[in-house]
């Protein structure tokens, strides 16, 4: 993995208030790669996630020191438009969260919203985003129903095609299968391996199988540290560090 | 009820004795409120359906408003309440969106949370003499349908103010989210997820707002109402006549009293059957919203 990053964690700290939340982070992320982020509830790791796209400024007081370079720029820089960079970098979240829309303008609406008049244009962005969502044969049929009469494993791959409607480069996935069954979590795992030849995908898990299944490195956190990373392979097989030890084989966590 | 004490387990009669009487109590209370509702209802229904037909209905009073129908207070009712509420929802709704969209918690806002608690619970007669000094006099409207529906339009908003940011407040967080993470401005996730959503409650506040500002009569007895014509109103400009005020009128202030009692009941009849009506339409509303929420 000599490849350029695509998006980069610059000596990161962060802070909720008075909360030291994230401690000198540093990490590069690989285009066209599933990065995977682990460790126990509160360590970090989904703060670090919702930093990539800005997520974290509907916060109130909270600090950010370092950089996150995306495209050779600092995404927190003055000038950067929080808006400009969410478009670019796509996000799914833990529970499947489509609008009270119909399927159709579920996924037509940011791209709607974002210039994409031609009804023509609109009915393809539809469609390709429901394919590459692996949801078009489920749905091509009933795309004026409410999303909200799909089955939570179709709501969050409909989540998942509304984020690609907008071609980003980046798609982050806080926990997306943690609300649903085996069946509807192997489906997106599937998802997840045909999409990053695509896309870069960055994904939070508590599941470690998950993380070893679908993800070409891992990042262990740890009490807002990063404390290892390194190609899945070799954190699930050959940890460096004790604590990782620890976490992947079940003795903590 | 059984209860344990050092005995074991003994029925305590007093125990359920005292149950039953605040059981009882409640249950009157609950009952009496229905029998206050249901008396005066009665009481207005018996007196005043012999006035109702077409002709009270579509008429204009007569002979010293001894005879006739009620036809321009009905209609002055629905122009002063729409126009209260064109002049409230828009400001209200704006005014919702800011406290729960944007608004940090500050000195500032605290002190805009106090002035809407105050203005709602200033007497409506104050907000008449207001409407009377400030849009008939100091602007100039005069009497008026403008001058009524914006003196309407200050008692209903802090209602919908109200209604509206609770409406707001109860979109999940969760539909924000996913339209800022798709690079969709927070302006426009408010137009086209937050309002959307929140549009049922926002209705439903809006019309027992509504219900309110039909029945009031201090606010319009300065600033909208007449007290006679046959005439329906032209243009915003013009005074109307209202039915709360024309009720106010025929009870106390005409020279034949007590030959206008059957007409009294039937304005008022016809008066808390619209309030009524609107009433039903909110709950209507809400249950039509409840029904299609599924998040």
């Amino acid at each position: 993995m000599n490849e350029q990053p695509i998006i980069s964690v610059r000596n990161v700290n962060f802070y909720y208030d008075s909360f030291h939340a994230l401690k000198d982070i540093s990490l590069d992320f690989a285009p066209n790669s599933v990065t995977a982020l682990i460790g126990p509830s509160g360590c970090g790791k989904s703060t670090l996630l919702r930093l990539l796209n800005r997520m974290n400024d509907l916060i109130d007081k909270i600090r950010l020191e370092g950089e996150i370079i995306f495209e050779g720029k600092n995404i927190y820089d003055p000038g950067v438009d929080p808006v400009e960079v969410r478009k670019r970098i796509g996000m799914v979240f833990q529970k499947p969260n489509p609008f009270p829309k119909t399927i159709y303008k579920n996924i037509s609406y940011a791209p709607k919203l974002s210039g994409v008049n031609n009804s023509d244009e609109l009915d393809a962005v539809v469609e390709q985003s429901l394919r590459q969502a692996v949801l078009w044969d489920e749905v091509k049929d009933i795309l004026n129903r409410s999303a909200m009469t799909l089955s939570g494993g179709q709501q969050q791959r409909l989540c998942i095609a509304r984020a690609l409607a907008m071609k980003p480069d980046i798609i982050l996935m806080d926990e997306p299968t943690s609300a649903l069954d085996p069946i509807s979590t192997a489906k997106i795992e599937e998802l997840i391996d045909e999409l990053k030849k695509d896309y870069t995908i960055i994904i939070v898990t508590h599941n470690m199988q998950q993380a070893a299944r679908v993800s070409d490195k891992t990042g262990f956190f740890y009490l807002g540290s990063l404390i290892e990373y390194d190609v899945t392979k070799k954190i699930f097989t050959m940890p460096q560090v004790k604590q990782t030890e620890d976490y992947i084989t079940g003795r903590f966590g | 009820m059984i209860s344990a004490n050092k005995h074991g387990f003994t029925l305590s009669k007093w125990r359920y004795l005292k149950q039953d009487i605040f059981l009882v109590s409640v249950w009157f209370s609950a009952l009496l409120l229905a029998g206050i509702v249901i008396a005066i209802f009665g009481y207005i229904i018996i007196n005043g359906i012999g006035a109702i037909n077409w002709e009270f209905l579509t008429t204009p009073p007569r002979e010293m408003m001894t005879k006739g129908g009620i036809m321009p207070a009905i209609v002055g009712t629905f122009y002063l309440t729409c126009g209260a509420l064109l002049v409230a929802l828009p400001l209200g709704v704006a005014a919702a969106i800011y406290l729960a969209e944007y608004a940090k918690d500050g000195s500032v806002v605290r002190f805009i949370r106090i002035m809407i608690n105050c203005l709602a619970g200033v007497p409506s007669v104050v907000f008449g003499l207001f409407g009377l000094g400030f849009f008939v006099i100091f602007l100039g409207f005069g009497s008026s349908i403008l001058a009524g529906s914006l003196t309407l339009g200050c008692i209903i908003l802090p209602t919908i103010i109200s209604a509206s940011e609770e409406a707001i407040k109860s979109v999940p967080q969760t539909f924000r989210e996913a339209s800022l993470a798709l690079g969709i401005s927070k302006w426009q996730t408010i137009q086209k997820i937050v309002l959307p959503v929140a549009l049922s409650g926002i209705m439903t506040g809006s019309v027992l707002s509504v219900g309110r500002a039909a029945g009031e009569t201090a606010p319009i007895m300065f600033t909208a109402a007449t007290f006679f014509t046959t005439q329906l109103p032209e243009s915003i400009f013009d005074e109307v006549m209202a039915l709360p005020y024309h009720i106010y009128v025929l009870a106390t202030a005409g020279t034949y009293i007590e030959e206008t009692r059957p007409l009294q009941y039937g304005a008022v009849l016809v008066l808390i059957s619209l309030i009524f009506m609107i009433n039903i339409g909110a709950i209507l509303l809400r249950i039509y919203s409840r029904k299609n929420k599924r998040w």
